[in-house]
């Protein structure tokens, strides 16, 4: 099939316009599409919405910015019934200062102990580490935020369904039969199985509103950590609306990983609606499997401008789905500290464990926390 | 090409004879459905619990007069439940019986033991060998990532290989329908290897269609009443909103008590039909006179 130029080239173009939106478009994709118009024909913008749509999409969010590229690129759309997905679009707006040239630090060395490393510029870290983040200078910051990033958090394991080989456990039939057979039908030895493990999902909801803002960036600096120690964990921003960050931290560099995500966050600074924004990651995200047996961890101040009664509600039924509930407020960390928000106390009932957030060694101490071996359940 | 499936010609002739399997399929999803299969790729839909994902594998099936051969996925799935297992015992009582005859060859006995007759097909290799053959991959979500990053494998070029018995290639790949319910994201290089379709909620209009096709007994009457009373549950902001499957179960409930049309008693009574949720059924409970009321 040789497409000529007059379909090939409006529909690279707009695959191109449709890369610029931000949908992942790899060259055999267009292929896939030219292929697809083949066999539509390419006679009516209806069949070329559709090769497109089937072959360039690849989630709902893919088809909402499909439908609004194709809208502005060929000047109208086929007409077609309603859709009730509707994801918000995401306008760019930065926010995060950039940390420059802290990436290098970032990595996790081969031997990231952060015990072992922090032996080493004790003294200055010691005094950083139980700083409050938003009162250090910038120099002070940096070495706090690579410490930060250098940190390995991890929730604990779960069984999974899977059967590993294994040197004890039950008998493996399978595969003691087929040594078996290797030997000619004598029983030479027994072959053993076991569930395998899993680290579960960790979960992050992060409050960008304007009395987080400050602490939102070390949360935001921590959760990239767990990010790249285990690509599974989720990270949402929370404040007038949700944004899934996840993608955005999935850049191994800390400073650009933030970037990115700062720039796809543009409720920065603005108010706190928890209730509803915790409604909205368990209605898309969170009852359909992000959240079930998921360590998540809420990153809040409480200060719900919403209804505490619906907060208490949602909170509830995250408690249900999730496996723990750990709340990060940076407040907790000052002396005489009570849950007074009423978002706060709405929550409170269904939260396992409350930790501060506001420094380094509090960060320390949440990493610790998270990986807390199984059994250990008292105390959370 | 086998003479059923090269008898399609275009997305519309598929919406018919999908029609005629009991299916209705709207304009976008019989263009992806005819791609998938003028195409051979495997066709990706994604959607809410209850909108006919797996029903649609199972109407192409019967419009292409093929046997649907079914993998449900689970965490834990793996090759040997998906493609192929030895059968042991049998392999074992062969052993035994040669044992006695006194086969002393070893290398002939070997060649016995690992014959094609003492393998277990499971449904990927089942579809591999049986063409023409509809495979459904079905809740793809649910399996763990290692069992997807094989499945691409397989779906990539539709050969498996065995290693005592050699290499199985499809003479004619299988039409594949991969579902998911997104509890999770599939990753991004298994739907690029397929067509990606979003199934959504049906439009009042289609859902009295679909219902009244599934249902043939049914008045008018009751399938207007219920297709609109699930048409508002679905704006209710509830935890788990019903799907098409579950407003065909609801119409069954209703017309199993002799209902021809929903009244707020009825609807109180089936509400477990169509509500799967306890705070769900609670909140519309005070709320059924509105929830079946005409406009």
């Amino acid at each position: 099939m040789t497409p000529s130029p007059a379909v090939t080239e409006p529909v690279v173009g707009f695959a191109r316009r449709l890369a610029a939106a931000g949908v992942e478009v790899p060259p055999t994709r267009v292929h896939a599409t030219l292929e697809a118009l083949d066999v539509l024909g390419a006679g009516s913008l209806r069949s070329v919405y559709w090769a497109g749509r089937v072959t360039l999409c690849a989630s709902p969010e893919d088809v909402e910015r499909y439908d609004r590229v194709f809208a502005a690129y060929f000047g109208r759309r086929p007409d077609r019934p309603p859709r009730r997905v509707t994801v918000p679009p995401v306008t760019r707006l930065a926010a995060l200062p950039d940390d420059s040239g802290d990436g290098r630090h970032g990595d996790p060395e081969d031997d990231a102990d952060p015990e072992r490393q922090r032996v080493a510029t004790a003294s200055r870290i010691e005094v950083l580490r139980h700083r409050d983040v938003t009162t250090l200078g910038a120099a002070d910051r940096a070495e706090v935020d690579r410490y930060v990033s250098a940190l390995r958090p991890a929730a604990p394991d779960r069984t999974t369904r899977r059967l590993r080989p294994s040197p004890s456990g039950p008998v493996d039939a399978r595969r003691t039969v087929r040594s078996l057979l290797r030997h000619g039908g004598e029983p030479v030895d027994l072959r053993r199985h076991r569930h395998g493990r899993r680290q579960r999902r960790l979960v992050f909801l992060i409050d960008v509103s304007g009395s987080m803002a400050p602490y939102a960036e070390t949360l935001l600096r921590f959760a990239h950590a767990a990010c790249r120690v285990r690509p599974g964990t989720e990270v949402f921003t929370v404040g007038t609306r949700l944004t899934r960050v996840t993608r955005e931290l999935r850049r191994r560099e800390p400073a650009a990983a933030l970037a990115a995500a700062s720039a796809a966050i543009d409720d920065w600074s603005g108010g706190t609606r928890l209730g509803d924004e915790l409604k909205e990651f368990l209605d898309r995200w969170g009852q359909r499997g992000t959240a079930r047996g998921a360590v998540v961890v809420i990153g809040s101040d409480g200060w719900e401008r919403g209804d505490p009664a619906l907060l208490a509600a949602q909170m509830a039924r995250l408690a249900r789905l999730a496996r723990r509930i750990v709340w990060v407020n940076p407040h907790r960390g000052y002396q005489g500290y009570s849950p007074s928000t009423g978002g706060m106390r709405a929550a409170l009932p269904h939260v396992d464990r409350l930790v501060a957030g506001h420094s380094l060694g509090a960060m320390e101490e949440l990493a610790r926390l998270l990986a807390r071996p199984r059994g250990v359940r008292e105390g959370w | 090409m086998a003479d059923t499936e090269s008898a399609v010609t275009t997305p519309g002739d598929l919406a018919r004879r999908l029609d005629a399997a009991g299916y209705l399929a709207d304009e976008g999803l019989a263009t992806a459905a005819f791609l998938a299969l003028r195409m051979g790729r495997p066709l990706f839909l994604e959607g809410e619990a209850g909108v006919g994902k797996t029903s649609l594998a199972q109407a192409l099936a019967e419009v292409l007069g093929a046997p649907l051969i079914r993998l449900q996925c689970y965490e834990g799935v793996d090759a040997a439940q998906a493609l192929y297992d030895w059968d042991f015992p049998r392999q074992l009582l062969h052993l035994r019986a040669a044992e006695a005859a006194g086969v002393t060859d070893v290398d002939r006995l070997e060649h016995e033991l690992y014959d094609r007759r003492f393998l277990l097909a499971r449904p990927l290799l089942r579809a591999l060998e049986t063409t023409p053959s509809v495979l459904l991959v079905d809740e793809v979500d649910r399996a763990d990532d290692e069992f997807e990053a094989f499945l691409l494998e397989v779906l990539s070029d539709f050969t498996i290989s065995i290693p005592e018995l050699g290499t199985v290639r499809a003479e004619t790949p299988p039409v594949v329908v991969v579902t998911s319910n997104r509890t999770r994201e599939v990753h991004d290089a298994l739907k690029r290897r397929c067509l990606y379709h979003w199934l959504a909620h049906p439009t009042f209009e289609r859902e009295v269609a679909v219902i009244r096709r599934r249902l043939p007994g049914v008045s008018e009457r009751l399938a207007d009443d219920v297709a609109r009373a699930v048409q508002r549950l679905r704006d209710a902001d509830l935890l788990k909103p019903p799907g098409l499957a579950e407003s065909i179960d609801w119409v069954t409930a209703l017309t199993a008590l002799g209902a021809t049309e929903l009244s707020p008693d009825l609807a109180t009574r089936t509400l477990g039909a169509v509500l799967k949720y306890q705070e769900d059924t609670e909140r519309i409970m005070d709320e059924v006179a509105e929830l079946v009321g005409r406009p």
